[in-house]
């Protein structure tokens, strides 16, 4: 049998098959500069983000009044709020925040939103039309307004205004994954277990979900940075994090009387809000070229 | 005579065509309209015909992987269309299905030995020891090695994922397989390979083969008895033997001449036949192949040829061979 010829194939590379799959992904990744430059940006906040309290220089709120609305100096890098706090350490301690707030939003909207669609992609009829015009409603209203009706209703809070980003956010992936799922309930394989004589659920969790990830990963990145956006919102109009909580949001709202006699307190915040959906949006669209060659015309 | 373990009685399948604003039933295609054979033990049995003709449909019917409109399927002295669905789990233990396309029959996310494993898995046999065992060993069965174990489908080329899916057939060790192509998207020199691993499989586990094929000469090679479709119905069916001697249907002499001899000097008579295959949405009056029919009379065109036993197991649905004469 030629087709048999014996292959003494390097255990090795049998043991890595599945790493091999990620290794291409990060090889087409890393030739996109972009992406890299993403990536480096949030590996960045992360990194700030988990040792904030080691590398920042003060607290963040160590009120000194007698420094009050200081300019960027070699003793404070970026300046200091209407209180005296020093601006550099509140931005680091809020990449806590708002890092915190994307990922758990973005996973809570990612686990309620595969059940819902999956239940829609799978079982359809009755099941779908509920689920969709579920979807459908709510993607109605403008998702900042539902948000801000969520947080209305639960009270201001930064836990509800994490609660609210994953509620609006969660029929994006419903549909998403909805879609991928009546694609691939159509393929042989999804047939040939069920000739099998497998359960549903079995099919649903090994079969359908493991091949409908990719899509989910690539929104999933981009969802982040427009939670950190919507959070950050909802914290500039009161309604997230409570002072002295440093949120980037609410630190904008609470500089902006002082827009012109200090600027920097306004622009520095602004700044760290705008580089890290910048980095999770280039990272974003990055790993969608890497996991779906055929997206990328 | 052998023992039966298939029974088809008037199997139905129709799909329906959904249109307007509503989106209400409008039409129907008559994918399998009033089929019945049976299959007996251990004998390989083959459903041959076009493109579109019914024969998949026929297949993933028998397995209720399309719910049959209409009939009965009885296997094993289990009416398998009124199981439920527990029942049915339990007993595609015992059927198993090989398909046409190795490349999409196969998840891409699982590795051979999950694959594998999975049936197994499923209707709850062995320990995970025993099954990893238990798959290594049919890995060597189907001429695979069991190093191929952890590697992923895309790492095969299209003969060896066959044989995993023959593997993953073979798993549970069913009684009854329904091949439903499974040779006709591999290259010509694969084929007789994995045709001859599935006849020695046949022996080696005693196998019951439903042989799903459009191509004739494959299906002389490894079939006890052959059925014909046309749209839908069986219009011949006898021993292969009998079939590719003497073909008594005007189709089924249409479809054996066109089988490509190996000899460039032979000269034979060529049957073509005009025209294509009717919808089956639209299925002509009378028999359904009086439209392409060399040697159609005026009762094709009105009446539906019964399918009868024109002599010792050869059954024949056509008005050239009609007992009763209707003319």
């Amino acid at each position: 049998m030629a087709e048999l010829a014996p292959n003494k194939a390097p255990e090795t590379a049998i043991r890595g098959a599945r790493f091999l799959l990620w290794l291409e992904a990060w090889k087409s990744f890393k030739k996109n500069k972009l992406a890299v430059v993403g990536l480096i940006i949030v590996l960045i906040f992360v990194f700030l983000a988990v040792f904030a309290p080691v590398i920042t220089p003060e607290g963040i709120n160590e009120q000194k009044l007698a420094e009050r609305l200081q300019p960027p100096s070699s003793e404070h890098w970026l300046g200091t709020d209407d209180f005296g706090r020093d601006i550099l350490s509140r931005i680091i301690h809020g990449a806590r925040i708002s890092l915190w707030v994307g990922f758990v939003s973005v996973i809570g909207s990612i686990v309620v939103g595969c059940f819902l669609g999956i239940l829609a992609g799978y079982y359809g009829r009755w099941v779908d039309t509920l689920i969709s015009r579920f979807f459908d409603i709510m993607l109605a209203f403008p998702s900042m307004l539902l948000a801000i009706a969520i947080v209305a209703v639960l009270g201001p809070s930064l836990r509800n205004a994490l609660i609210a980003i994953a509620i609006i956010n969660v029929p994006n992936f419903g549909r998403l994954i909805r879609s991928k799922v009546l694609s691939i309930k159509q393929e042989e394989y999804i047939t040939a277990a069920k000739a099998i004589g497998m359960r549903d659920r079995r099919i649903l969790f090994h079969h359908i979900l493991p091949n409908s990830m990719a899509p989910i990963i690539v929104q999933g990145t981009l969802a982040i940075a427009t939670a950190i956006i919507e959070a950050a919102a909802l914290g500039f109009l009161g309604l997230g994090a409570e002072p002295p909580t440093p949120e980037w949001g609410k630190m904008l709202a609470d500089s902006k009387d002082y827009l012109v006699q200090a600027p920097w307190t306004m622009f520095f915040p602004g700044i760290a809000i705008m580089l890290t959906v910048l980095g999770f949006n280039l990272m974003g669209d990055g790993l969608r070229d890497a996991l779906d060659p055929r997206m990328k015309n | 005579m052998p023992k039966m373990l298939l029974e088809v009685e008037k199997m139905k399948k129709y799909f329906p065509i959904n249109g307007g604003i509503l989106g209400r039933k409008i039409g129907e295609v008559k994918a399998v309209d009033d089929v019945s054979f049976s299959v007996y033990e251990g004998e390989t049995f083959g459903l041959v015909g076009e493109s579109g003709c019914g024969k998949s449909t026929t297949g993933r019917s028998l397995l209720r992987l399309h719910e049959p409109t209409e009939g009965k399927v009885t296997f094993n002295e289990k009416e398998i269309t009124s199981l439920s669905p527990n029942e049915l789990r339990t007993i595609r233990r015992d059927v198993q299905m090989i398909f046409q396309d190795p490349f999409a029959s196969l998840n891409p996310r699982q590795t051979v030995e999950k694959i594998l494993e999975e049936p197994l898995i499923v209707h709850n046999i062995g320990t995970p020891k025993e099954r990893k065992q238990m798959v290594s060993d049919m890995l060597d069965t189907v001429g695979l090695n069991s190093y191929h174990a952890k590697r992923y489908p895309h790492q095969f080329s299209g003969g060896q994922r066959q044989r995993i899916g023959i593997a993953r057939a073979l798993m549970t060790k069913p009684k009854l397989i329904i091949a439903d192509e499974p040779v006709s998207a591999l290259d010509v020199s694969i084929q007789s390979q994995i045709l001859n691993l599935l006849d020695d499989l046949q022996k080696g586990f005693s196998l019951t083969y439903i042989f799903i094929a459009h191509d004739l000469g494959v299906v002389r090679h490894i079939c006890d008895r052959v059925g014909v479709m046309y749209l839908g119905k069986i219009v011949e069916l006898s021993s292969s033997e009998k079939l590719y001697e003497k073909a008594l249907h005007p189709y089924t002499e249409a479809l054996l001449s066109s089988v490509p001899i190996p000899d460039p000097t032979y000269e034979r008579e060529h049957i073509e036949l005009i025209g294509d295959m009717p919808s089956p949405s639209n299925p002509p009056t009378g028999c359904s192949f009086h439209t392409r029919c060399p040697q159609c009379m005026e009762i094709c065109k009105t009446v539906q040829p019964k399918f009868e036993e024109i002599e010792e197991d050869h059954y024949v649905a056509c008005h050239l061979f009609s007992k009763n004469e209707q003319l």
